[in-house]
């Protein structure tokens, strides 16, 4: 394993151990996902049935929101154990820093969708599930870019007052590409026919989005947290 | 020379802004939207002038990140300012125009909706700057970086998404009446900016000395 791997996985192995002991990011995120779901149920289904084209819109609604919130969590907890700066002090490098957090905070985003996305399909009678592959894309590739940015921008209002209200207004403009694709590429899933091609014109383009945001997050963080 | 030059350009400007009425007044009437046409003299202008305050900021970002000059600073934080200013003109003066000729506020178009996601990002900019206490111009610069490459990402999401906006090869098919007054509004346009953007690096260049001397003094 190069240095670099190595250091990613130690970043994220560390996060994980961490969360493995009280899982308290991990149960607070899903209750909250699950919430969320449950609030956009109450406002978009009338007489049992669910309004056509909601389900893509609310799973990725949830997953912008509960993602926002596991971020701040996430960091929160760096920040109270002034843990952050020792691990900017540490001989490693940045772009290694920020690829292991984010990797940490992908498979705890995974663990979530892992129940909120059959938790949508079932509520809203929607056929999540009919191109399975497609859809793992999907969201594999939007949450990544969801996550890229939002890494950057909690790790760096770490040290910000405010820094609670602060992500989501900085992050949700930023990602309006990520949520757009994500949830037009749903629905074209969701269609009864003829939705694959667009449905993989998103993919693609959720992928050229994760590329150049993740390029530019490494290039930037190190002058970002440098004090 | 940036001083001699600030009083002749407010004059020029101001001299522009004042004869501009006159010049859309005389301009000829466009045959399908009348009147309500005129408000495109204001709005397209305001938008070329929202990419020049944009651009200003987004590259003063990119230098001050990676050089530290304050320089570049002072230039993005003015050029932010300028364009949540211009952009909220741009977005007032495009629903008035919208209402008359599509019959509606607001659509959820292209250029639209990217106008105004360019404008939620520099106002967050601002935000962060002004409540992020101190260390927030980095963490701004980078706002301001992302904001501008995700630009091309908004623009393609929703043209793929809805469109209904007029594109920009409408400008060199005007006729030659309007040609003249709209290139005339944009060149007032420009000049203004130009002249706000000087006042602006120039007033946030005296407020960061006399923080110094603050600091100074206390030290």
């Amino acid at each position: 394993m190069t240095g670099f791997a190595r250091t990613v996985w130690v970043i994220t192995r560390k996060d994980l151990l961490v969360e493995a002991r009280t899982r308290e990011v991990l149960f607070t995120t899903l209750f909250f996902a699950i919430s969320c779901v449950l609030v956009f149920a109450f406002g978009f289904v009338r007489e049992g049935r669910p309004v056509s084209d909601a389900a893509a819109g609310i799973l990725w609604i949830a997953i912008a929101f509960s993602g926002t919130l596991a971020l701040g969590r996430v960091f929160e907890r760096e920040r109270h154990g002034e843990t952050l700066r020792a691990l900017l002090i540490a001989p490693i490098d940045r772009p290694a820093l920020y690829v292991g957090k984010l990797v940490g905070i992908l498979i705890l985003l995974a663990a979530v969708e892992v129940v909120v996305v059959p938790l949508v399909a079932l509520m809203f009678q929607a056929a999540l599930f009919d191109h399975a592959l497609l859809m793992v894309g999907l969201l594999a590739a939007g949450t990544v870019g969801f996550a890229a940015v939002g890494t950057l921008f909690a790790a760096m209002l770490v040290r910000a007052r405010s820094r609670d209200v602060m992500l989501p207004i900085l992050l949700y403009p930023i990602t309006v590409p990520v949520i757009i694709a994500g949830v037009r590429g749903t629905a074209a899933l969701l269609q009864p026919e003829g939705g694959l091609p667009m449905a993989r014109a998103w993919l693609a383009m959720l992928v050229f989005f994760d590329v150049v945001f993740i390029t530019l997050a490494l290039w930037t963080f190190e002058p970002v947290m440098t004090e | 020379m940036k001083q001699t030059l600030f009083v002749p350009l407010t004059l020029v400007a101001a001299a522009m802004f004042a004869y501009a009425p006159f010049m859309i007044l005389a301009a000829p009437y466009e045959s399908t939207m009348g009147l309500v046409q005129k408000i495109f003299y204001f709005h397209a202008a305001c938008g070329m002038a929202l990419f020049l305050a944009a651009a200003v900021s987004g590259v003063g970002s990119a230098v001050f990140l990676f050089t530290k000059k304050p320089a570049a600073d002072r230039l993005a934080v003015a050029g932010a300012e300028l364009s949540v200013v211009i952009g909220l003109l741009v977005l007032v003066t495009g629903p008035l125009w919208a209402h008359k000729a599509w019959g509606v506020w607001w659509t959820w178009d292209v250029r639209i909706t990217s106008t105004l996601v360019m404008w939620l990002i520099f106002n967050a900019y601002l935000l962060l700057r002004r409540y992020g206490g101190p260390g927030s111009e980095r963490l701004a610069a980078a706002v301001s970086l992302f904001g501008l490459a995700n630009v091309p990402f908004v623009y393609w999401s929703v043209n793929v998404w809805r469109t209904l906006h007029p594109k920009t090869s409408v400008i060199p098919t005007l006729q030659p009446g309007m040609r003249g007054t709209f290139w005339f509004c944009v060149g007032a346009f420009m000049l203004l900016s130009v002249v706000i953007l000087m006042l602006r690096t120039e007033l946030e260049k005296r407020r960061q000395e006399l923080d110094a001397l603050y600091l100074a003094a206390e030290d």
